[in-house]
């Protein structure tokens, strides 16, 4: 095979043999440490109550039992975790004098056997004073909301006005403008392999070992370090190969690996937790419930000359890192595809009586996106234009990239109106029109709906920052923060096989498989000859604060920086063969597999020969050489830098694109929504290997339709959860995953070593979106306009219901409808 | 989420089932699929001081035939219902409301007897038990008796059977020839229990009903049979204004609760609308 | 507590084991007879990643106690390739990306080999259906549809069944 060919192909993956019959590497598979005793975690019953002392007599005389741990020990052992806002949230492994959501950890018990564990934790007596409860966003800024944390005095974590040019202007000369109101639920990713730990404490060496499935980024490592008082060179954590998906959610298991940490210390023995379904609904992670309030102003050709966004995000009881990333994961892409340059952006972070939240699928994008698109339609709704015309007047054009945006974003490339346009072509949008046509006359309703996203990928970590008021960044004691960074190694064996390491940590991304593609086309060999091992250990890996899998960052990071290891290999091999040969490296050149001379005759050296010589003989090699056949690479972008004190940032590294069409029918009488068609096309720029990412997309699709229609972590007005079990909190099944089809648009970054963007996120971020707007297209006769998701077949009903029983009523002409602005309570300071 | 403790049993007859559970006083628990008592017991939902397992019981898995009435053994799974040919000759109501129990790998062990001994008021087999006025055998101390259908569910997951007591049989009478039925379910994924479910037959002469049979899935704490909207039908015939006319009275004669998952008027909504689904199909397949 | 002796065959291979009643199969699998190829996922039914074969047909190993499988014959995913190379369903998830993270496959992979067996040709629909017995986070299913609905006609052609039985 010649050299540059494996790339762009659907390569089989070559973790499939070992995934397909059993083989695979979990936390929960192999025990890396004989003799475990198993924890069970006694969590609270109550949303909100205080925590007068704990029994554990009980428990510690039962059967098996080992030791317990409570919220005292946390207390008298820990520090609180840091947080990503100045006001001061305590936030600890576990309740140290009040609870604050149901399910969260009050004592640790570990036994034998993690059924003798279940029965103790049963028998541990935790004496509650229960205290009321508050679980909406908005109920919880009123003045007599109940407050979670005294020492903040109000459940705002932190409130942001971020102005970028001149939106009052923009607004007051608008010809047009356009108000709603949205509700985003609180969903999460449930993968069906739940979180693990192992933790053994070595007391002679002060050495904790941590096994997990932790996914990064790795800045948890130093913050785990610190809530336990440990040196970081005496924290070890090593995730194991393969993880059974995260999608984010995984990212947030960090407060476990302090707990189960300080069990292992307190109690002297190797302890292992492995959640349970009824855990991690109740307390794993989740993205937000938002608030969100809108406003367009549009000239009435359709072009947007300014947005005012404000929101409560809800994270729950304790505002956990790296929230604020709710608010400002997406500041650099805002704007969304849009070229205009005035935006408001009031964004309030609610604590509440709910579980914590963190990361999920499409981070905050997903939430920016309904809204944005929503608005978009119901502009062009109110200006009587097609929702394409209106979008198509708004695009940043092609000549712009890279396009900085007005909050700081770099837009590295694209074309978005081509994207938009092969959206169209394939989902033949005239004759869907033509088709809807024909159902409204027949009675039916049916409807079209689009959504454009920019998709940020490569989290530059210097976003979180945003959070914190200029003046505080100001302060000369402030450490502004930057980067996205990761690292790979890739050496020849002796006899010429090429090994690359990496210390990424993939749930099902496929690296292995990408990393053997890369390395095959830099090396000239075949993928199978490059063995890919892909394990993090904070000992023994090159990692930084940024480290992990997260954010989408393999497809750009990950992969530049195998590519660049693999080139200063192949840089390395050129000069010892050119000094092999007797002359200048600039008279030889790599490829198929060999260094060869440029000109004239000489045999030519292969790798394996190469390999070979170099080990054996490092007399061979050139006056100064390093010897060894191995080269690391850490790559980072210059791109990533701090928020400016305009509170502009480059919240991301590479910004992909998505456009879709979706097209639904929806049956009055059940309220069941049919999707007829999807077609969803993504720019990605450069494409390694298509079968794993349109493997990405058909995921993060069917996940978004779950925040969309089915997905909820519902509470009720106590704060109990009612949807914790999976007969309630319910994941689409391939009977609800529609057709969907994928084409690309290709505009390779300039940024990356391969041109290539994230892309794990993906469609995750449009579907609640293209649906919504779909599902509020089909349903125009009856005037009804979907603001807020799930779409459960319920609300829908409702919604259908009041629509015809005031329809039979005469009805005033509606106009755009925008609703009367709530009272939008100014959040306090 | 790991079962707590309990004393198990494994029974070889119907009799000693039923002493083990005499010997229990009412602490102990029939496991039959399991489907349903396991996830209570890894919830600890469920914390009875035994369980008896009756799935080695090889005399109640059995489906029969005698005298116009199909009798199952209590222990008959799902699945071997779902590809029985005397079940979809006989009771093909039944078999149709099978293929909405859950999965393949849940029917593999399911049970009938289970799943009409748990009475979730969403499942199917209560449905369907009630709309063809079906019932089962117990047997427990004081030897068998027989429950109707009407007798036998008395709220959200409880029937009139004894702690002590055994279901051995359940009864359906065969569907007559030419019968039409048709089983209608909304459930928000597939596999789901029902938020409401329709078991309908209606039997056919000439453009008379001479039967109709209508029992509802999810629409309250017990399975709800439609009789004022089954008369409907047999007083005014099968034509579309009868139809719609039943499914609005179907409508108004349950009382749904609210969940996460349904708000009561929208279940009510949907039993008139699903009414009128099953029928319609019902009807067309219905052969005088 | 005191621990009652199981015998069963697992993939062909006659196993024996001692656990208290209330281990749960899945659990015995993975801990007493080191088969961690079945996964669990939720412990009540809905996700499918413990699915077995019990007796031939599938079975949710969370919800079966391991004294219920004495004398049972169990197949795992450990027990799917013959003569060292992947069963024809395997091969097809591997070729059609039925996989991502893997953790849903086990359990996949036998729901569909029951499936194939009470239904050799399937319809897309029916496959849908049949496979929503199992949650996969990760592909959208699309790639598992595609791998059962291209290993139908092989398996139809070969049958190659961990063992045969009626539905
Ligand atoms: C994922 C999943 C989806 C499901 N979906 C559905 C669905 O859509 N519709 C539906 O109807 N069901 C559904 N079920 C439940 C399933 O049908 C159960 O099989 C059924 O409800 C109970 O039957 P079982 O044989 O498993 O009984 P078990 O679970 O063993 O027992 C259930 C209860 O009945 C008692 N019991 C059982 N047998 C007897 C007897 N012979 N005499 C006295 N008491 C007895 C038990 O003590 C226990 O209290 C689902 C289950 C799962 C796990
Ligand atoms: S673990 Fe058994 S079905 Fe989920
Ligand atoms: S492949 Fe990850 S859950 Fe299915």
């Amino acid at each position: 095979m010649a050299s540059g060919s494996w790339i762009g192909r659907s390569v089989e993956r070559v973790e499939d043999g070992r995934l397909l019959t059993g083989r695979g590497a979990f936390i929960d598979d192999h025990p890396p440490v004989s003799n475990l005793s198993h924890a069970a975690i006694v969590r609270s019953p109550h949303a909100h109550a205080r925590i007068r002392g704990w029994d554990a007599s009980a428990a510690l005389a039962m059967e098996g039992v080992v030791g317990v741990i409570t919220g005292r020990d946390v207390a008298a052992s820990c520090k609180p975790f840091g947080v990503g806002v100045t006001a001061p949230v305590h936030y600890y492994p576990a309740a140290t004098d009040k609870v604050r959501f149901v399910g969260e950890p009050v004592a640790v018990v570990v036994a034998r056997d993690r059924y003798l564990a279940e029965d103790a934790a049963e028998a541990v007596v935790v004496d509650y004073e229960v205290l009321p409860a508050v679980v909406d966003p908005e109920k919880a800024l009123e003045p007599d909301a109940p407050i979670l944390h005294e020492a903040v005095g109000s459940n705002l974590a932190g409130h942001r006005r971020l102005v970028y040019g001149d939106p009052d202007r923009a607004f007051a000369e608008a010809e047009v403008i356009v108000r709603e109101r949205f509700r985003f639920p609180k969903y999460a990713s449930t993968p069906i392999e739940t979180y693990g730990v192992i933790a053994r404490w070595d007391g002679l060496d002060g050495v904790l070992t941590v096994w997990s499935n932790f996914m990064g980024p790795f800045i948890m490592h130093p913050l785990v370090a610190r809530v336990l008082g440990l040196p970081e060179n005496r924290l070890r954590f090593i995730v194991p190969p393969d993880i059974g998906g995260s999608f984010g959610i995984k990212s947030s298991i960090y407060p476990y690996l302090a707990l189960i940490g300080l069990a292992a210390m307190k109690l002297g023995v190797p302890v292992k937790w492995i959640e349970d379904r009824r855990e991690h609904l109740l307390a794993s992670s989740s993205g937000t419930d938002r608030v969100a309030w809108r406003e367009v102003a549009a000239r009435n050709d359709g072009t947007i000359v300014g947005m005012r966004f404000k929101w409560f995000d809800n994270v729950g009881g304790y505002i956990r890192s790296p929230e604020p990333g709710c608010s400002f994961r997406p500041t650099g892409n805002f704007v969304g595809p849009y070229r205009f340059q005035n935006l408001e952006v009031d964004a309030s972070v609610v604590m509440t009586n709910k579980s914590l939240t963190g990361p999920n699928r499409g981070y905050a994008c997903g939430h920016l996106y309904f809204e944005t698109e929503r608005m978009i339609d119901l502009l062009a709704e109110r200006l009587g234009l097609d929702p394409v015309e209106v979008r198509r007047r708004n695009l940043i054009d092609r000549a712009s990239f890279p396009y900085r945006t007005p909050t700081g974003g770099l837009y590295d490339s694209g074309d978005y109106a081509a994207t938009l346009d092969k959206a169209l072509v394939l989902a033949k949008y005239d004759e869907l029109r033509r088709e809807q046509a024909r159902a409204r006359a027949a009675g039916r309703y049916y409807g079209i709906g689009l959504a454009l996203a920019v998709d940020p990928s490569v989290s530059n970590m210097g976003y979180v920052a945003t959070a914190l008021d200029p003046q505080f960044r100001a302060k000369p004691e402030y450490l502004p923060k930057s980067g996205a960074v990761d690292s790979a190694t890739v050496k020849i064996d002796p006899l010429g096989r090429v090994i690359a390491i990496l210390g990424t940590t993939p749930q099902g991304q496929g690296h292995q498989t990408i990393v053997s593609q890369i390395v095959a086309d830099e090396l000239g060999v075949a993928p199978r000859d490059v063995t890919v091992v892909d394990e993090m250990d904070t000992f023994t890996r090159v990692w930084s604060i940024s480290s992990g899998t997260y954010s989408s960052r393999f497809g750009s990071v990950g992969t530049s920086a195998v590519a660049l290891a693999a080139r200063k290999l192949k840089a390395k091999l050129v000069e010892y063969a050119a000094h092999l040969m007797g002359v200048t490296p600039g008279e030889v050149e790599f490829r198929d597999g060999g260094v060869h001379r440029t000109s004239g005759k000489a045999t030519p050296y292969s790798i394996k020969d190469l390999a070979g010589r170099a080990h054996w003989n490092t007399e061979s090699l050139p006056e100064g050489m390093e010897p060894g056949l191995a080269a690391t690479a850490v790559f980072g972008f210059s791109v990533a830098r701090a928020v400016d004190a305009e509170d502009r940032v480059n919240s991301s590294n590479t910004y992909g694109f998505i456009a879709e069409v979706m097209a639904v029918e929806v049956d009055p009488d059940t309220a069941a929504i049919k999707i007829v068609k999807y077609v969803t096309v993504h720019d990605a720029g450069t494409i390694i290997n298509p079968m794993i990412v349109e493997g990405q997309i058909y995921g993060g699709a069917l996940h978004g339709l779950g925040g969309a229609l089915y997905e909820e972590l519902a509470y009720d007005d106590d704060g109990q959860l009612l949807t914790g079990t999976f007969m309630d909190y319910l994941v689409p099944t391939a009977s609800e995953a529609p057709d969907i089809e994928i084409a690309h648009v290709v505009s390779p970054s300039p940024l990356t070593t391969l041109g290539s963007k994230g892309l794990g996120e993906s469609s995750s971020m449009t579907v609640p979106a293209v649906i919504a707007n779909a599902v509020s297209d089909a349903l125009r006769p009856l005037g009804i306009s979907i603001t807020e998701l799930p779409m459960t077949p319920t609300r829908l009903h409702d919604l259908i219901t009041r629509a015809r029983s005031s329809a039979s009523e005469p009805r005033p002409p509606r106009s755009g409808h925008p609703r009367p602005e709530p009272a939008s309570p100014t959040p306090l300071q | 989420m790991k079962p707590p403790r309990f004393e198990y049993h494994a029974a070889h007859s119907v009799d000693e089932a039923v002493a083990l559970l005499g010997r229990y006083g009412g602490d102990a628990k029939v496991l039959a699929g399991g489907q349903s008592l396991m996830p209570m017991l890894n919830f600890r939902l469920a914390r009875p001081a035994a369980l008896v397992d009756v799935n080695r019981v090889a005399a109640l898995a059995y489906v029969r035939e005698d005298d116009g009435v199909v009798a199952f053994g209590a222990m008959t799974r799902q699945r071997t219902i779902e590809f029985s040919p005397m079940v979809a000759a006989r009771l093909p109501l039944l078999r149709e409301a099978t293929r909405w129990v859950g999965h393949l790998p849940i029917r593999s062990r399911g049970t009938i007897g289970g799943s009409i001994a748990h009475a979730d008021p969403s499942a199917e087999y209560p449905a369907v038990l009630t709309a063809l006025g079906g019932e089962v055998i117990v047997q427990g101390p004081r030897g068998r008796r027989t429950v109707k259908a009407a007798d036998l569910f008395e709220g959200y997951l409880t029937t009139s059977l004894g702690p002590e007591e055994l279901l051995v049989e359940v009864r359906l009478p065969a569907m007559p020839a030419g019968a039409g039925y048709a089983f209608e379910e909304f459930a928000r994924r597939h596999g789901d229990f029902a938020i409401v479910g329709i078991a309908a037959m209606v039997v056919r002469d000439g453009a008379r009903c001479a039967v109709a049979r209508l029992a509802t899935a999810g629409t309250g704490p017990v399975p709800v049979r439609l009789r004022a909207a089954e008369e409907i039908l047999e007083r005014d015939g099968l034509g579309d204004a009868a139809v719609a006319a039943a499914g609005a009275r179907a409508a108004e004669l349950v009382d749904p609760d609210a969940d996460v998952h349904a708000s009561a008027e929208y279940r009510r909504h949907l039993t008139g609308v699903l009414t009128v689904r099953a029928l319609k199909r019902a009807i067309a397949g219905a052969t005088s | 507590m005191t621990e009652t002796p199981i015998r069963l065959t697992v993939n062909g291979v006659p196993r024996t084991g001692q656990c208290v009643v209330r281990k749960l199969l899945v659990d015995f699998l993975r801990e007493d007879l080191a088969l961690t190829g079945t996964h669990v996922g939720c412990e009540h039914g809905i996700c499918g990643a413990c699915t077995v074969l019990v007796n031939g047909q599938a079975a949710r190993s969370c919800l079966m106690l391991a004294v219920q499988a004495d004398g049972a014959e169990i197949t795992t995913v450990e027990g799917l390739m013959q003569n060292g190379a992947l069963h024809p369903l395997q091969a097809a998830f591997r070729r059609h990306h039925g996989l991502q993270c893997g953790f849903c496959t086990p359990g996949m992979l036998l729901t569909a080999l029951d499936l194939l067996r009470v239904k050799p040709d399937p319809t897309e629909a029916e496959i849908r259906e049949g496979l929503s017995a199992v949650l996969c986070r990760c592909t959208g299913y699309h790639g598992i549809v595609k791998a059962v609905q291209a290993a139908a006609p092989e398996l139809r052609a070969a049958a190659p069944w961990p063992d045969r039985r009626s539905p």
